[in-house]
């Protein structure tokens, strides 16, 4: 049954060298290698542009790559089979349900085309409508149902064929922000049970992070980094991917003696790159403290009340940063204070 | 809700003229069609001799028109459907070009049109003289108004992701034609349908041309009734044209009938 698999059932996936220019000459995808390991969740994450997409459809067999690119599941090159000879599952923003038919018969459309006689095909369909919790809706027409029953009857679809993998592209995009969250959990927990191999797309860091196994982040049709959540958050290769991952702060200033001299203050930090001008950190890296208590010294800009924590911007000179204080501290905006830093988890930039 | 008077006035006014020019003439002509006669009024009484009269001259005429207006369907809708789910897909300046292509029927003169077609083909005799030629220039004439109602609805519902969906779920691009692409593009094929039927059974510019004494449709038959025979007589026959066309479209119209708004109706 598929709710009690625990063995991973999906493909080890394999892209090489795979390139992709448009019939207009525009460059979607430099060369790319990348391996996917049977049952992973891979998050492709990037702006609009980054070339995620065409990754995925380049997966997915909806685009060719650039002669010289090569796809291959489980070690078996699969680069020239069309998508319907690919056996995957695919979950589109716009859900692309098929509004001629109903809940259930959506569902059984990848057993219908198989040839599967019509009594299995829709008790296979029930039990994946059951898993997804949408058995109350089979009969429905697509054009009654909200946008978060939609995609639950997008990804009952393309799980009902048991594909070698399931392709996501922005699946929760459409959807407002409480429903985003409630289905990223109820995702997660599904490819985790099923241990299906599953790339997802998107560009929401959030979404990214909560999935993953591992990220690729993109840019500009190349990778920027691959790297488990925690990887990518905290050890950032680079400006981009410490920008877009996650809020991030920059301090410039310059290397002297072991010491990093800012605006601010200086700080004892031995990096062995005296290119790089700047330090990176995570605003949960920081500490406030009272002036006197630390190097660093800034002037409280403003404070947002969160609820379970306050949002603090902080200046000295041009650098303006942001760092999160408990809810019951008190910081008042004019006030002088001291920032302790977590070395270790200060990036050279 | 207060009603402005000015607003009902002019609702009333633009009814009154829909019906003094829609409905009047119209039946006027059924009324002329089945009185004795028609320069004394309807004070000679009624008559359904000029129907018969009609159905016995020009019933094969009839037959003839219907049969062509559902073989410029069938042609219109196999051609038709498959190049508007072509030109929806790949869209480009090539597929934009054979739109336009295709759609020059409409703007040239049915009359020139004819001729152009006479010239070319007309040395083809059996060709010529069978209803085959006039049902190539209806063809020609109502093809670009099934490619447009069929592409405006596959535009609509994005029928590339669709297909990329059932693509994805094994379907081969036959199934995905059949099972996902027509389905979607119902309604268009719908409106087009009778578009097409509409036009053919009405069709007189070009198919005064192209018809010989031996194939005449419907409106070249009237054509001809009004202009050697009684008054009453192409009367009866604007009425048989009636009798025949009201329940072809309301055949269409059933056929096609889209399921999800009856479906809804029943909804709890």
């Amino acid at each position: 049954m598929m709710t009690s698999s625990s063995t991973s059932r999906g493909a080890a996936i394999r892209l090489a060298r795979c390139a992709k220019t448009f019939a207009d000459g525009t460059r979607a995808l430099e060369p790319l290698d990348l391996s996917i390991e049977a049952g992973e969740t891979l998050v492709l994450l990037g702006p609009s542009g980054c070339g995620k997409t065409t990754t995925l459809r380049i997966i997915a067999g909806l685009e060719a790559p650039d002669a010289g690119g090569t796809v291959t599941f489980d070690g078996v090159d699969v680069t020239r089979l069309p998508i319907e000879k690919r056996h995957v599952g695919m979950v589109f923003q716009s859900y692309a349900l098929f509004p001629n038919m109903s809940v259930v018969e959506n569902v059984a459309y990848g057993l219908r085309v198989r040839g599967i006689a019509k009594a299995e095909r829709l008790r296979s369909a029930a039990e994946v409508l059951e898993m997804m919790r949408i058995a109350p809706l089979a009969a429905r027409r697509i054009d009654q149902l909200s946008g978060g029953q939609r995609q639950r009857v997008a990804l009952a679809r393309a799980l009902a064929v048991r594909p070698r993998a399931i392709l996501l592209d922005e699946p929760l995009t459409a959807l407002d922000a409480a429903l985003r969250e409630h289905l990223r959990t109820e995702i997660d927990a599904l490819l985790r049970s099923l241990a299906i191999t599953a790339i997802y797309v998107t560009h929401d860091q959030a979404e990214a992070l909560a999935l993953g196994d591992r990220i690729v982040v993109m840019r500009q049709g190349a990778i920027a980094q691959i790297g488990t959540p925690r990887e990518v958050y905290f050890q950032p290769a680079d400006a981009f991917v410490a920008g877009f991952v996650g809020t991030t702060n920059r301090l410039d200033g310059s290397r002297r003696d072991g010491r990093f001299e800012t605006a601010a203050g200086a700080i004892a930090h031995a990096g062995a790159d005296s290119a790089k001008t700047a330090l990176a950190f995570r605003p949960e890296s920081a500490r406030i403290c009272r002036p006197e208590e630390a190097p660093l010294r800034f002037t409280v800009t403003q404070v947002h009340f969160l609820g379970p924590r306050q949002r603090v911007v902080l200046t000295a000179g041009d650098t303006r940063i942001i760092v999160e204080a408990g809810p019951q501290e008190p910081l008042f905006v004019g006030d002088v204070v001291g920032l302790i830093l977590d070395p270790s988890c200060l990036v050279p930039i | 809700m207060g009603t402005n008077p000015l607003v009902f006035a002019f609702q009333l006014l633009v009814t009154l003229i829909a019906a003094a020019f829609l409905v009047v003439p119209a039946v006027t002509s059924i009324l002329a069609g089945v009185t004795v006669n028609y320069f004394q009024g309807v004070r000679s009484g009624l008559t359904l001799d000029w129907v018969a009269q009609v159905w016995g001259l020009y019933a094969p005429t009839i037959f003839r028109s219907i049969a062509l207006a559902l073989g410029t369907l069938a042609v219109t809708l196999l051609i038709g459907v498959p190049a508007a789910w072509a030109l929806v897909r790949k869209p480009g300046r090539l597929t934009r070009l054979v739109e336009e292509i295709v759609t020059l029927p409409v703007a040239i003169p049915g009359l020139a049109l004819a001729l152009a077609l006479i010239l070319a083909y007309g040395g083809i005799r059996a060709f010529r003289a069978s209803d085959a030629f006039i049902l190539v220039g209806h063809v020609l004439y109502t093809l670009p108004f099934m490619l447009r109602a069929v592409m405006a609805v596959l535009a609509a519902v994005d029928v590339r992701t669709l297909e990329e969906g059932a693509a994805s779920l094994g379907a081969s691009p036959w199934q995905r034609f059949i099972q996902v692409v027509v389905p979607a593009a119902r309604p268009g094929i719908l409106a087009g349908s009778l578009m097409v039927v509409t036009l053919s059974i009405g069709e007189f510019n070009l198919t005064w041309m192209l018809h010989t004494p031996l194939t005449p449709t419907l409106p070249v038959g009237l054509a001809d009734s009004y202009a050697s025979m009684r008054l009453e007589i192409a009367s009866a026959y604007t009425l048989v044209f009636f009798l025949m066309i009201v329940p072809l479209l309301l055949a269409i119209q059933f056929a096609g009938r889209d399921r999800r708004a009856t479906d809804r109706k029943a909804r709890p």
